[in-house]
């Protein structure tokens, strides 16, 4: 697992002041496609969110593992190989059994739209299609996130 | 090849042209751009001519088709004597699926078959591993033993049609499976054709399917390399794959250069394993991306032809004429298509199946238009294999070999392309070659970089996107898509737990014992123990599993 930190993230911060947000960015199940992953994480990064990466190949618990671990604010995931139906809504349900219901799942990949809406129904706070821009990402991250407490 | 005082007046005349015709009007029709690039945003000159190309020599540069260096292609009469295959990649659902899409495409004209594995076979993993949970069929056809094989190929001749299979961590296993189906039709070993992929060094830069670590992935391959120069003569035993490395963002320079490093690798293994050159370079073959801008893509497929002929001979010193062809497949880039306005893509799909043909290709898969939201409907990939044959029987672009051969433009483009693809190359070779260039994470991070350059430039309006950022339309295109049943999940553990009961048990296990033991045993060829397991019904999960124990596992440095 990599992580980033943002621009300044190391320097000393006053004890009161808000930490950084800090987003996971995973790749579930065993499909290989990490283009959209990486720009993403690299994007938030640049943008100054804390971005911890995953690498490929991970099961739903791994996700979710690592999620409490790093005590994250947000989840992005990336799926392009159909199984969206099955990974998203697991991942959704292992979090409110780990008590970590707050944490905001989004992603993104190759999700026709007819599924969107049910995945949204299931938890999921949002879902780009192919072609979304990598700002609206970034913007959406900075005003739908917040570092939890 | 020109004469060197008429290229000195050229560049006189041309400075003249500039100054004098040129100048004056570019304050009424100024540049569009502030710069002209390529996809790979390589800059664009604004005007071709021959003098930059005064150490271009026809006979060594260009030479003839079939004859080295191949720049003009690899056959003497390339598409005048045959077309290209038309070899359509498919793969979904359950064997039986599959299989009925094979048919399909082959009635609707298609020369050759292209299998998709879904991503737990891709990964060594059977379909009931709790790994493969919501997978199972969607992004490719579950194959878990010889059972799914013999139900694939069912009704199809394996003496006559010949087989790519997109497969490479398991692809020893996979064509075990393969080999033993041909067994069950009564054909011999020597009559099968095809090809598995096989290239595990770009699974490590950009696709991701991998099992074992670097060193024992290549023993596989070396041992598949000396298999199939005794046993397999026909087949093509490596698709080295720029296509992936491309998807994954490189430039074409990029794709062109890693790819070419991965075919050294490959060779320089094979002949440390002690196979002479020339008895397995002939069958290791190609397979390039056909990006969107249009030259550069035929420049790199004519750059790549003579880079390679050039490294056997003169790196690798092979003899034998047929280890200097590069023989290369090409797919249209998947990642060029859009959600946004999807018919569209048509348009997009049928200008790089063009680049493609233009660039001496053996065999073509063109993309469906809904591929960037499912896999392909049948109506959908009718109209990409149609893509085809309207280039092959309409357009006049077959009648000729390399029309576009000696255009200032292209041969720039191409000897540009080959000079900066030796240059990526040179430093792989300081590196210590591809493997040790992988386990420093370079080609990996080289790709990276450009995939950020590429969207960056997106998102800047600086490279236009039909539908994505320009001539946007708010108007919604709706376009049927192929949607997996839930059922081929549950039907196909079934399956796989019902052979695993049938089979005889013992001899099975015996298999299983005979491959972990071979492989911790220097010099043992794995493929005969591997065909003997597929015989058996051992799973391909079964298999992986057993290697896993003494292989290892490669595990994702997670760098972006």
């Amino acid at each position: 697992m990599a992580t980033a930190k943002g621009k300044g993230a190391t320097e000393a911060t006053p004890k009161k002041a808000a930490r950084k947000v800090r987003i996971l960015v995973g790749k579930p199940g065993l499909d290989g496609h990490d283009r959209g992953a990486k720009i993403i994480a690299r994007a938030l990064r640049d943008a100054g969110v804390e971005v911890i990466y995953t690498g490929l190949h991970q099961t739903p618990e791994m996700i979710v593992s690592a999620a409490a671990q790093e005590d994250v604010d947000g989840i992005g995931l990336s799926i392009l190989s159909g199984a969206h139906n099955y990974l998203f809504p697991r991942i959704m349900q292992l979090l409110r059994e780990k008590k970590m219901g707050d944490v905001v799942l989004f992603g993104g990949g190759i999700i026709p739209d007819d599924d969107i809406p049910k995945l949204m129904k299931k938890g999921v706070d949002r879902v780009f299609t192919p072609g979304t821009a990598i700002q609206e990402i970034v913007d959406y991250v900075n005003e739908r996130i917040q570092p939890r407490k | 090849m020109y004469d060197r005082k008429k290229l000195a007046g050229i560049a006189t005349h041309r400075k003249m042209w500039h100054d004098e015709t040129l100048a004056p009007s570019l304050g009424k029709s100024p540049p569009r751009l502030e710069r002209f690039s390529t996809v790979s945003d390589e800059e664009i000159d604004l005007l071709y001519t021959p003098d930059p190309l005064s150490n271009f020599e026809y006979e060594e540069d260009l030479g003839y088709p079939g004859q080295y260096p191949y720049t003009r292609g690899v056959q003497p009469t390339m598409y005048r004597g045959r077309l290209w295959t038309m070899r359509q990649f498919a793969g979904f659902g359950s064997a039986e699926d599959t299989n009925s899409r094979f048919k399909f495409l082959l009635e609707q004209g298609q020369t050759g078959l292209s299998t998709a594995f879904h991503f737990p076979t891709l990964m060594g993993y059977d379909s009931d591993s709790p790994r493969a949970r919501g997978e199972v069929g969607m992004c490719g056809v579950a194959i878990d033993s010889l059972k799914d094989m013999e139900i694939l190929f069912d009704g199809i001749p394996l003496d006559k049609v010949t087989t790519s299979m997109t497969i490479n961590g398991p692809a020893a296993m996979v064509f075990a499976m393969y080999l033993a189906v041909a067994e069950k039709q009564g054909v011999p070993f020597h009559k099968v054709g095809g090809t598995i992929q096989n290239d595990i060094l770009k699974e490590y830069i950009a696709q991701h399917s991998w099992i074992f670590p670097p060193e024992p992935s290549m023993r596989i391959i070396t041992d598949i390399l000396a298999y199939c120069a005794d046993n397999v003569p026909r087949w093509n035993t490596i698709s080295i794959s720029g296509y992936h490395i491309r998807e994954a963002g490189s430039t074409a320079v990029q794709e062109l250069a890693f790819t070419i490093a991965d075919g050294i690798a490959y060779v320089q293994a094979g002949i440390d394993a002690g196979i002479p050159v020339d008895k397995f370079a002939p069958r290791l073959s190609y397979f390039f991306n056909a990006h969107m801008d249009f030259f550069e893509e035929i420049a790199k497929y004519r750059a790549a032809r003579r880079m390679w002929a050039r490294i056997m001979r003169e790196r690798f010193h092979a003899k034998d004429e047929n280890s200097w062809k590069l023989r290369f497949h090409t797919q249209t880039a998947g990642c060029t298509l859009t959600a946004q306005q999807p018919i569209n893509n048509v348009v997009r799909v049928a200008l790089q199946a063009l680049a493609g043909v233009l660039g001496g290709t053996q065999s073509l898969h063109t993309n469906s238009m809904d591929e960037t939201l499912a896999l392909p409907t049948e109506q959908a990939v009718t109209v990409a294999l149609r893509t085809q044959q309207i280039i092959a029987e309409e357009s006049g672009v077959a009648n000729t070999i390399d029309p576009l051969g000696g255009s200032f433009f292209l041969e720039q483009l191409t000897n540009g392309m080959e000079e900066k693809a030796m240059e990526y190359i040179r430093k792989i070779d300081e590196m210590g070659g591809m493997v040790a260039a992988i386990k420093q994470g370079y080609p990996q991070r080289e790709v990276a970089d450009a995939a950020f350059h590429f969207q960056r430039l997106v998102d800047a309006g600086k490279k236009r996107i039909v539908g994505l950022n320009a001539y946007q339309s708010q108007e919604e295109t709706p376009i049927p898509l192929l949607k997996i049943d839930d059922r081929v999940e549950k039907q196909q553990v079934a399956r796989t737990r019902e052979v695993r009961r049938k089979r005889d048990v013992r001899k099975a296990r015996a298999c299983l014992a005979a491959l972990k033991e071979g492989s911790i045993t220097p010099n043992v060829n794995l493929m005969p123990l591997l065909v003997d397991a597929a015989r058996e019904y051992v799973t391909l999960g079964e298999m992986c599993d057993t290697l896993r124990e003494t292989m290892g596992v490669y595990t994702d440095p997670a760098m972006f």
